[in-house]
């Protein structure tokens, strides 16, 4: 039977992973043609190693990249603290992730993404 | 280059060489084909009398990073910034090398052209987090602005907290909505602009002086 393999990843374990871990975990995840659910999303910088990670693993007739879409992030209210340091906080959402070939985005809204996944 | 222009170029230079100000190197982003080396021509061309690099249809004309250095550029108002445009390949989350086969490539050019593809958008990404310290974003406003890449990318920026101009291009065309790409990134300054035909490219060099200044 052919299918796709879809692997939802929960926001403790992605806690529980340094960056470079998660970029790893994605990219090996999504080589072998697996779709990616991130429960919570990837940081800017997380997202920054993604893209750079992901153009040193392509490959002609293999591996030709990823496709990604994420729900708008939401900026938080800083509280005291992240005031007084000039940070405000980004609350990143859930994420797909899948191989460039076989996922692509049909539509997205505020809270609705569409995805059509073909077999490879 | 009309007088105006080399006399507001002379003069900032000038001004530069006497207050010993620090050069921003501002990055020229986008998505692939948004006219980010014809901006930097341009720019080049107006205050330095120079071009940056080649310009194509064919996406990933840009493969590597490329910077000109000493562009002194004046505002209306008599300030003036001196900068480093660095133009940069356009970014993206997928390259296949079958997509420039379409322009008439064969196979080999075409994977070369790619692989130096892949090569120049991790550069890119690279300037990014160590090089740079002020943005240019370049978007076709003929193309939707809510593609993932421009909002990883727009998020990046902002997490480094660099000073970000947004470039709304192509808007000779007739399909362009510059207001589109207001409505998709609100926090931002957003500047119409026609690279080709040089259509409201005072009022961008207005913006980066104001902005980068």
């Amino acid at each position: 039977m052919q299918g796709i393999q879809i692997d939802l990843i929960s926001s403790e374990k992605l806690a529980s992973l340094t960056s470079m871990e998660k970029v790893h975990l994605i990219l090996d995840h999504v080589r072998k043609g697996s779709i990616i659910i991130l429960e919570r999303g990837l940081s800017p910088d997380e997202q920054s190693t993604l893209i750079e990670m992901t153009m040193r693993e392509i490959l002609p007739d293999g591996f030709n990249g990823i496709e990604i879409e994420t729900y708008p992030s939401k900026d938080q209210s800083p509280g005291f603290l992240q005031k007084l340091l000039g940070r405000t906080a980004i609350e990143s959402r859930l994420t797909v992730i899948g191989p460039a070939n076989q996922l692509r985005m049909i539509k997205k809204e505020k809270d609705i993404i569409s995805a059509w996944v073909s077999t490879r | 280059m009309n007088i105006l222009v080399q006399t507001k170029r002379r003069l900032s230079k000038f001004l530069m060489a006497f207050f010993k100000k620090k050069k921003a190197r501002i990055g020229i982003y986008g998505p692939p084909n948004a006219g980010k080396t014809t901006l930097a021509n341009r720019i080049a061309k107006d205050w330095t009398g120079e071009d940056v690099g080649l310009v194509s249809e064919i996406p990933h004309e840009t493969r590597r990073a490329v910077r000109k250095t000493d562009i002194s550029i004046s505002g209306s108002n008599g300030s003036n910034i001196t900068i480093d445009i660095v133009d940069t390949p356009g970014v993206t989350t997928k390259i296949d090398y079958k997509d420039f086969l379409e322009y008439g490539m064969d196979k080999e050019t075409a994977v070369i052209r790619a692989r130096e593809a892949t090569e120049g958008v991790a550069e890119a990404m690279h300037w990014l987090r160590e090089d740079i310290n002020g943005v240019m974003y370049m978007l076709d406003a003929t193309e939707d602005p809510f593609m993932q890449v421009n909002i990883m990318m727009i998020g990046i920026i902002e997490s480094r907290k660099l000073p970000v101009i947004i470039v709304a291009n192509k808007i000779d065309l007739p399909d362009a909505s510059p207001q589109r790409i207001r409505s998709a990134f609100p926090q931002h300054p957003v500047v119409p602009i026609s690279c080709l035909e040089g259509k409201n490219i005072e009022e961008l060099y207005e913006k980066m002086v104001e902005h980068f200044g």
